[in-house]
C-alpha cells in the first residue's frame, strides 16, 4: 500500500497523520519552523514571502475558531491569500456531497486545503480525490488525527527537552475520542521516546491501547511518576456525564491535573495542553498558569509549525 | 424444451457425484444423468468439455433492492448479476422500502422476479411490520405468498419480549427465523470491529460482545420455543463457538458467513477503505481463521454474498459515513473456488455451502440435480483467471472491496428451469 501522504519522490505531498510519517520528514518539519521562531525572543515570528500568489483553503467542516486562526494566521506570515469556509453541517443537509464541496473548491484554483471534519478519514478521501498540484492538511478528523497539533507538540518537547531518547511522557485525559492524543502517540514513537504512558479510567481508553506502543495507567499517581513531559486532554462537555463518566467533579479528583500530583513527576517536568483548557476538570488553575506550564508557548509555537509544514509542501515537486 | 450438457465434470455435492457426466434436461426437469433417457432429442446442446457443471448456486443474502432503493440497483440489473455468478435461488432480505410486511409486496416482488425468468427469488418475510419490532406479521398469509423464512434485515430487534413472541408464532407453523446477532446498544455508532484497526484509525468501534450477547439471547429464546433458528452472517470466532455448542447441545439452529468475513479482515481497511465498510464488520485475523474453520466443520452451513448494492455517491463518503456493504453475486463463485483451494478441499465439499447445504435452509428442493430436480445449473469454467474490474460487473452496484482481485471460475452457462438464461463466450 501506498503511503497516501507522501509523492513518489518521497516528498511529503499531504499531511494527513503522523502515523507512518517518516522521521526525516519530521525532522524537516521541526528544523523549517525553528527557521520562523525569531532568534531574538524566541517568541516572535516573521514574515516570509514563501507562500506569495498561493490560496489557501481553510475548510472547516467542523467549527474551531481557535485551529482556523492559527492556520490563517501561519498562511498569512507565508503570504497567501487565505479564504476561510466555515462549512458546518449546512452543506450536507442541502444535498452537497463532500466531494462536491471540494470539487467546487478547486475550480476556485485552490492550491492548499486546510481541512477539519468530524468524521476519521475526511481528510484521506479528500487527499486521494484532488489533483496532485492540491495539497492537503489534516487539520483534525474524527478521532483518528490531527497532526499539525502533535507537531507543534513535538516542537515544544524538542524546545525544552532537546532529545527524546531519553524522556519519559504521559498521556492523560479522554484517549478513546481524542485525535490529539493518537497523533501524538505516532509523533512520539517516531521520534523515539523510549516510554509512553496514557493514563485515563478504562472508558476513556479505546481496544487494544497497548498496541500503539504505550504503557496502561489507571492510578494517575503511578503514572506520573518520574515523568519528563504531561500532555493533559481536553474533556469534551458532553462526556462530563453520563454512561463514561459520572462527573466532572469525580473526573477531576481521579484524573485532574494538580500541583499535588504533578509533584509526582520530574521537578523539571513540563505540563502541556492543546487547549481548550477546562479548568477545574482536567487541570487545576495553578497548575495551568504555574511554572512547569508551557501551554501558551505551545500556541506560539503552533504558527511556525504550521508555516512549516505549509512551506515544505509548497516546496514538494509535483 | 430439452438440453444436453455434454463433456462436462459434473459434480453434484448432494447426491456425491464427482465424475464425468452427461446431463439431460427435458421440461425443466433433470430427466436423467450419464446416459440419454429414452427417446431423448437434443433440441439445445452445451459442450462442457473442459468446464464444470453443479447446480444452480443458493445465495442467501442478496439485496436486490426492489422495491424502494431502484436509484441503487433494480431487479433487471440484479438478476443478471445472479445468472453472471451462476445463482438460480436467492434469498433476499426484507429490507426494502416498505419492507416486505405484506402478501402484497411479496406477491409483487415474486411476480416481477418470475417474469424475468432468471433467479428464483425466495423474500425473507419481515417478522414484525415495517421491521418497528412492535407488531408481528401476518406471517402464514405471507407464507402463502411465498414467503420461506422470516427474519429482520439488519434492523435490531431490541424488544426482547416481541422477539420471544415472534419466535413462538413462527414455531407454531414451523417457520425458520432468520436473525443476524447484533446486540443494537453495543453496536450503537459502530463502523468497524472494535480492535486494533479500529484504534489507529478512530473508528467508532462494534465489539465481538455486540455479536455473543445477542446471540445467547436469541439461542436462549430458540431453546424455550423450539423455533428453528438460521444465524445470519456469523463474524467472530466467539459466535462461531457459541453455535457450535448449540448446535452439539442440539439445537435447530443453522448458520450463514458473508464471503467478505471469509477473505477479508480489519487489516484490509487500510487507509479508510470504505468498500470495506462491511456488515458485519470485518473482523480480526483470529476471527477470520475461526470463521474458516467453523466453515470446515460444518458449524457454520452455508456462504452467502452478502449482496448489497449501493450507488457511487454512497460510497465516496468518509469511512463511517458511506453506506455499509458489498455487491457480490458475481464474485460468489470465485471466492468460494479460492477458499477451497486456500483450504485444500475438493470442489464438491466446498461447492455443498453455496449449493445443497444452503438450500437446506431456504428450499431443499433446490441445490441439487437429482433425477426429477429442478433443472437449474451452473456451468463455469474453474481454470480461467480474470481480474475483478468494477465497471465490468453486471450489478449496478460496483462496490466491492476485492477491486483488483485476480480470481478463477468464470460462469459460462446459467440454466434455470430448463431454459438456458445465460452465457458468455
Amino acid at each position: 500500500m501506498n503511503n497516501p501522504q507522501l509523492n513518489r519522490h518521497g516528498e511529503l505531498q499531504h499531511l494527513l497523520t503522523t502515523e507512518g510519517l517518516p522521521v526525516r520528514i519530521v525532522r524537516d518539519i521541526l528544523d523549517k519552523a525553528s527557521e520562523f521562531v525569531s532568534a531574538a525572543d524566541g517568541h516572535e515570528i516573521k514574515k516570509v514571502p514563501l507562500l506569495h500568489g498561493k490560496s489557501v483553503f481553510n475548510v472547516f467542516f467542523e467549527n474551531s475558531t481557535r485551529t482556523r486562526t492559527t492556520f490563517e494566521i501561519a498562511a498569512k506570515k507565508l503570504s497567501a491569500d487565505v479564504v476561510n469556509l466555515n462549512i458546518g453541517s449546512s452543506s450536507t443537509s442541502k444535498g452537497e456531497t463532500l466531494l462536491d464541496t471540494v470539487d467546487n473548491l478547486c475550480a476556485m484554483h485552490a492550491d492548499m486545503f486546510v481541512v477539519r471534519h468530524s468524521t476519521s478519514g475526511a481528510a484521506h478521501l479528500i487527499a486521494k480525490h484532488v489533483a496532485p498540484d492540491i495539497h492537503v492538511i489534516n487539520a483534525g478528523d474524527g478521532r483518528h488525527a490531527h497532526p499539525t497539533q502533535a507537531l507543534l507538540d513535538m516542537y515544544t518537547i524538542r524546545h525544552y527537552k532537546k532529545e527524546f531518547h531519553n524522556l519519559t511522557v504521559a498521556i492523560v485525559g479522554d484517549v478513546l475520542h481524542s485525535r490529539v492524543a493518537r497523533s501524538q502517540i505516532h509523533a512520539l514513537s517516531t521520534l523515539g521516546v523510549p516510554e509512553i504512558r496514557v493514563i485515563a479510567p478504562k472508558t476513556l481508553l479505546p481496544t487494544m491501547v497497548e498496541r500503539l506502543g504505550v504503557r496502561v495507567f489507571h492510578d494517575m499517581a503511578e503514572g506520573l511518576k518520574g515523568v519528563d513531559v504531561v500532555m493533559m486532554l481536553r474533556l469534551q462537555n458532553e462526556r462530563m456525564q453520563g454512561a463514561l463518566l459520572p462527573s466532572a467533579q469525580e473526573y477531576f479528583k481521579y484524573y485532574g491535573l494538580t500541583q499535588e500530583k504533578l509533584a509526582l513527576a520530574k521537578p523539571d517536568a513540563i505540563v502541556m495542553h492543546p487547549g481548550p483548557m477546562n479548568r477545574g476538570v482536567e487541570i487545576d488553575s495553578s497548575v495551568a498558569d504555574g511554572l512547569q506550564s508551557v501551554i501558551l508557548p505551545q500556541v506560539t509555537f503552533g504558527i511556525a509549525v504550521r508555516m512549516a509544514v505549509m512551506s515544505i509542501l509548497a516546496g514538494s515537486k509535483q | 424444451m430439452s438440453i444436453h450438457i455434454k463433456n462436462g465434470r459434473l459434480i453434484d455435492p448432494k447426491n456425491n457425484i464427482d465424475a464425468n457426466l452427461d446431463v439431460f434436461i427435458v421440461d425443466k426437469r433433470i430427466a436423467a444423468i450419464g446416459n440419454a433417457p429414452a427417446g431423448f432429442v437434443a433440441e439445445q446442446v452445451i459442450d462442457a468439455d473442459g468446464l464444470i457443471v453443479v447446480p444452480g448456486l443458493v445465495d442467501l443474502a442478496a439485496r436486490l433492492r426492489e422495491p424502494g432503493y431502484e436509484y441503487k440497483a433494480t431487479l433487471e440489473s440484479e438478476m443478471a448479476a445472479a445468472m453472471a455468478g451462476g445463482i438460480t435461488t436467492l434469498a433476499c432480505p426484507p429490507d426494502t422500502d416498505p419492507p416486505l410486511d405484506e402478501p402484497g409486496l411479496v406477491e409483487m416482488l415474486k411476480h416481477r422476479a418470475r417474469l424475468l425468468n432468471q433467479a428464483r427469488v425466495f423474500p425473507v418475510g419481515a417478522l414484525t411490520y415495517g421491521l418497528k419490532g412492535t407488531e408481528l406479521t401476518e406471517m402464514a398469509e405471507l407464507s402463502d405468498a411465498g414467503c420461506k423464512a422470516f427474519g429482520h434485515a439488519d434492523v435490531p430487534l431490541t424488544d426482547t419480549r416481541v422477539l420471544l413472541r415472534a419466535m413462538q408464532y413462527a414455531a407454531t407453523f414451523g417457520y425458520r427465523v432468520w436473525l443476524r446477532p447484533q446486540d443494537s446498544f453495543l453496536a450503537r455508532n459502530g463502523v468497524a470491529h472494535d480492535g486494533e484497526v479500529a484504534t489507529r484509525l478512530g473508528l467508532p468501534p462494534i465489539p465481538v460482545s455486540a455479536e455473543t450477547v445477542a446471540l445467547a439471547t436469541m439461542l436462549q429464546l430458540a431453546r424455550e420455543t423450539g423455533v428453528k433458528l438460521h444465524v445470519c452472517r456469523i463474524s467472530s470466532a466467539a459466535g462461531v463457538e457459541m453455535v457450535r455448542a448449540a448446535k452439539r447441545e442440539g439445537l435447530t439452529v443453522t448458520c450463514d458467513v458473508s464471503m467478505n468475513n471469509l477473505h477479508l479482515s480489519e487489516i484490509d481497511i487500510g487507509y479508510f477503505d470504505a468498500n470495506c465498510h462491511l456488515i458485519p464488520p470485518l473482523r480480526s485475523l483470529r476471527d477470520k481463521e475461526a470463521l474458516r474453520a467453523g466453515l470446515r466443520d460444518g458449524t457454520i452451513d452455508a456462504i452467502c454474498s452478502d449482496h448489497s448494492p449501493a450507488d457511487e455517491d454512497a460510497k465516496q463518503m468518509p469511512f463511517a459515513e458511506a453506506e455499509a456493504g458489498a455487491t457480490g453475486m458475481e464474485l460468489l463463485l470465485p471466492l468460494v473456488l479460492k477458499w477451497a483451494g486456500q483450504e485444500d478441499l475438493s470442489l464438491a465439499e466446498a461447492l455443498a455451502r453455496v449449493t445443497v447445504n444452503a438450500a437446506q435452509i431456504i428450499n431443499p428442493k433446490m441445490g441439487h440435480l437429482s433425477v426429477g430436480a429442478h433443472a437449474d445449473v451452473c456451468v463455469f469454467d474453474p481454470s480461467t483467471a480474470w481480474i475483478v474490474e468494477p465497471a465490468a460487473l453486471k450489478s449496478q452496484g460496483k462496490n466491492t472491496p476485492f477491486n483488483g482481485y485476480t480470481v478463477q471460475g468464470k460462469v459460462r452457462y446459467t440454466v434455470v428451469e430448463g431454459k438456458l438464461a445465460y452465457q458468455s463466450v
